[in-house]
């Protein structure tokens, strides 16, 4: 860099070019870089650090011939891909970001799914796991089986524990999640962790019995909402055709128990959604949402033999998504304030030194480490997916069983061990050399079921593909729109 | 601004200098009253108390000094007048001078550590001097078992404290023992703390609210190398802000802006949110026209309105990054208005004044007014704020808002 001098500072001073690099002594510290659109790259630093190049600026980067009065080359020093004599401190710091971005591994599982029943009053064609039955011997989890879930629950070392009731409809064995509340209460005395509870629902049955004690206990409520009533009700078949109308109320009567912000709601995305994503996020919006999580559809269960009614091609989901994100941005710009939550993950691995702890965009993979599934029948599955993927038959994530199993045999197993260990991107083919891997994560479950293996090939990898295009769709607004970089910012501090 | 130095006049002449706590009760308990000198009301020694260390009067004039008495009797000059019961001075009857080391009423106190500095920064306002001054030490060792249990932060400054080693972790402890209460503000470079076993002899003395206050210029080392005048200097700051915040003692990131760090403020922002998250707060700050400043001020004046782009996108990246940030020494009148709920009143009130034409300001007592050293050199655009032109932007910090004072 040139150094300009300062014929007004005192001699008894140094000029500032006493301090600065004489002599080209740069060394090039790892970074990957990848095209993102013409003649523009991304290149990342091991901490996910980004900075967008002309092609010229990354064959210099790469060659180490970058001149040091480039102007850029003081901004390969401040994000840490060079190094030169005037500083070495960028090592620590890059060993510390790498640390923080590794933070969550240390505290272990914090999720815990508990599947209470499968029974539910819902017929959804995209479903995977759930049976309209009224055998209750059958599908709902005995408090036996509660009681070894929660020994499992607190032998996780994690400060932080999330117990979610999922179904089937959880609320058709409230009593058993009633069970588990207070007996994990109870345990929580001498235990002092912070426990949070969510129950994920379709809130159709829920009463104000029920209400009262989700108030008593702060118990976070998870509901489904898919977009206006005439899609939501197509989607989400029940008797009466009134799924709608009893989600609407249910989240209104939540509200109105729990407050405002106890409810959240997913929306799943069918073939039906794709030319909808401004009437779905008009939705949210009119039901008092300031946030909506667009969600791809798990290729899983029931929702694969249903694929062809369904299912869509990975370009027509992305053609979709920045539909409804290019929407969301322009609700913004008008003072709307509402955010998307898979940006809002990706931004906060993108601008931000923290990770997150969505399961999907982790390496190594947060099966196992991150969330633990207990099944009503007391099998032990590695995720929400993996126990969708065993109703199809295939038990490949089964990782035990509660009665059968210790809590060392099932988390030092080797089928869960060797899941993390041959996919973490750190080095599966492809994702090792890819700039994006600081924002990615690794999907086993789903390249297994997809493509029969699960490490998976990138190039027509669903995941990667979907990945892909939504990284470079946020580092193009984030370069090119200052106004959608703006609001795109403060999501990912949010 | 307030005096803390001054002349005395003594009766006789003691060896080593005094330090004491002045007080008015003359029934104090006789095994405490070496450490105390009693304020007389008048100069009337005839009646005074006697076993205290002193006895102390103020000047009015050419009164002779009362004789006649074995015992100590200073007459301090009148503009320390404002001393009264609970403050602590420094009495050196050789030399014939006083130092206030501690006022019991204010909420500035600092204790003063050394005039040497490992660094030589370009606007330093208290240049360093290479002095053998562990006197100091010793003497605020002997003040800080006198000091108010209920003062609320006392602020460590020198020069470089942490030159000071094992003798600055002794002040430490002291505060701890007998100021348990007192938040306790280091100025410090930092760059010790590069040495990890230093930072864990820090945490280890326990401090319930001890916090470093540490200069950082740019995101480039060569930059604050030169802000600083020391090479290395810089990653040895980063280093001891990560053996901090490794060990668990709280940091505060301080900048002072000028015309060499103002350019990449909105860059350093972004540096500290990504490599430095974990200080406590980020204090913004106007220079102080003191020391080397005066015969730097071609390279280093900058009128504050000038920056006021950068500063904003400086603030917005530490606030949007979930960082608390403050803005210190800089005027209401040359801040952007989406500034103001982040400037805070910092000047000490022993050296803060306004200007005449402040009187008018609607906003003054919102303001953090002017060091007493400003007149070398303010900005060209300080004017009143009329009342019409307060948004209630101050609502976030300003306490008179709702209430008759409101603005």
């Amino acid at each position: 860099m040139i150094s300009v001098a300062l014929p007004q500072l005192s001699r008894r001073f140094e000029q500032p070019d006493h301090y600065g690099p004489r002599d080209q002594t740069a060394r090039t510290l790892p970074f990957r870089f990848i095209r993102l659109d013409g003649d523009r790259y991304v290149a990342t630093n091991l901490a996910g650090e980004h900075i967008v190049l002309p092609r010229g600026a990354i064959v210099d980067l790469v060659n180490g011939t970058t001149r040091p009065d480039d102007p850029r080359y003081v901004d390969f020093l401040r994000k840490h891909f060079l190094i030169d004599t005037s500083s070495d401190v960028a090592l620590d710091l890059l060993a510390v970001k790498y640390r923080t971005k590794q933070a969550l591994l240390a505290q272990f599982t914090g999720l815990h799914i508990f599947v209470v029943t499968l029974r539910c009053d819902h017929a959804c064609p995209y479903c995977q796991v759930s049976r309209v039955s009224s055998d209750k011997l059958a599908y709902d989890m005995t408090t036996q089986t509660a009681d070894k879930a929660i020994d499992f629950l607190f032998r996780s070392p994690n400060p932080n524990l999330k117990v979610e009731f999922q179904g089937g409809e959880s609320l058709l064995n409230f009593e058993l999640i009633r069970y588990v509340v207070e007996r994990v209460k109870e345990r929580n005395v001498t235990e002092a962790r912070n426990v949070e509870f969510v129950i994920a629902t379709n809130l159709a049955l829920i009463t104000d019995d029920m209400l009262q004690f989700c108030l008593a206990h702060q118990i976070w409520i998870s509901t489904s909402l898919d977009g206006p009533r005439a899609l939501h009700n197509a989607n989400r078949p029940r008797p009466g055709h009134d799924s709608y109308e009893r989600t609407i109320e249910g989240i209104q009567r939540c509200r109105s128990v729990l407050g405002h912000g106890a409810v959240s709601a997913l929306m799943t995305t069918t073939k039906k959604s794709l030319d909808k994503p401004e009437a779905i996020i008009d939705e949210y919006l009119a039901r008092g949402f300031n946030s909506i999580f667009l969600r791809w559809l798990s290729p899983f269960g029931f929702a694969s033999k249903t694929a062809g009614a369904l299912g869509y091609s990975t370009d027509a989901w992305n053609r979709f998504y920045e539909r409804g994100l290019r929407y969301i941005m322009k609700l913004n710009k008008g003072g709307c304030r509402i955010r998307e939550e898979y940006a809002r993950l990706v931004l906060r691995k993108i601008l931000t030194p923290y990770a997150t702890s969505y399961v999907d965009l982790q390496s190594p993979t947060g099966l196992g480490l991150s969330v633990v599934v207990y099944n009503y029948d007391g099998d032990i599955y590695a995720s929400d997916e993996s126990r969708m993927l065993a109703e199809t038959g295939d038990r490949s994530f089964r990782l035990g069983n509660l009665e059968k199993d210790s809590y060392e045999d099932v988390f030092l197993s080797d089928r869960l061990l060797t899941v993390i260990d041959t996919t973490m991107t750190e080095c599966t083919p492809c994702c090792a050399d890819c700039a994006f891997e600081p924002y990615c994560g690794t999907d086993p479950v789903f390249h297994h079921a997809t493509q029969g293996d699960m490490i998976g090939h990138r190039p027509s990898s669903g995941f990667c593909n979907r990945n892909m295009f939504l990284f470079k769709l946020l580092i193009q607004m984030l370069e090119d729109e200052p106004e959608s970089a703006a609001i795109l910012r403060s999501w990912a501090a949010a | 601004m307030i005096k803390l130095y001054g002349r005395i006049r003594a009766s006789r002449s003691t060896g080593e200098p005094l330090i004491v706590r002045l007080t008015s009760d003359g029934e104090l308990d006789s095994t405490v009253r070496q450490q105390h000198a009693y304020l007389l009301p008048n100069v009337d020694l005839s009646n005074a108390p006697r076993g205290f260390a002193a006895t102390v009067s103020v000047s009015d004039g050419d009164t002779p000094l009362p004789g006649g008495s074995d015992s100590l009797h200073v007459e301090l000059p009148q503009e320390l007048g404002y001393l009264g019961p609970g403050d602590i001075v420094r009495l050196n009857t050789q030399a014939r001078e006083v130092r206030v080391l501690y006022r019991v009423n204010s909420p500035h106190n600092s204790l003063f550590v050394t005039e040497r500095c490992n660094s030589n920064c370009i606007m330093c306002s208290q240049p360093p001097k290479d002095v053998d001054d562990s006197f100091l030490v010793q003497d605020l060792l002997h003040a800080i078992p006198l000091m108010s249990p209920e003062t609320r932060e006392l602020g460590i400054t020198g020069g470089e404290p942490t030159l000071l080693g094992e003798k600055l972790c002794q002040l430490i402890s002291a505060c701890r023992e007998h100021l348990p209460e007192t938040g306790l503000h280091v100025l410090s470079n930092g760059r010790l703390f590069a040495y990890l076993p230093f930072a864990h002899r820090m945490a280890s003395i326990g401090h319930p609210d001890l916090m470093f206050g540490i200069p950082l210029y740019s995101d480039l080392a060569h930059q604050h190398d030169f802000v600083v005048q020391a090479k290395g200097a810089f990653d040895q700051t980063i280093r001891g802000l990560l053996n901090l915040g490794r060990t668990g003692v709280k940091t505060e990131i301080r900048v002072v802006i000028h015309d060499q760090t103002y350019s990449r403020l909105p860059q350093l922002a972004e540096f500290i949110a990504r490599n430095l998250p974990f200080v406590s707060h980020i204090a913004l700050m106007g220079l102080e026209m003191m020391g080397y400043v005066k015969m730097n001020l071609g390279t280093l004046w900058i009128d504050p309105v000038k920056y006021q782009r950068e500063l904003s996108q400086c603030v917005h990246t530490l606030d949007e990054a979930g960082l608390s940030v403050s803005i210190y020494n800089h005027q209401l009148c040359v801040l952007d208005r989406s500034l103001w709920p982040y400037a805070r009143q910092s000047i000490s009130d022993w050296k803060n004044e306004y200007l005449d034409v402040c009187q008018d300001c609607s906003v003054r007592d919102h303001c953090g007014g002017f060091f007493a050293s400003a007149k070398l050199r303010y900005s060209d655009y300080i004017q009143p704020i009329p009342p019409d032109q307060v948004t209630c932007s101050l609502a976030p910090t300003c306490k008179a808002v709702g209430s008759s004072s409101c603005p």
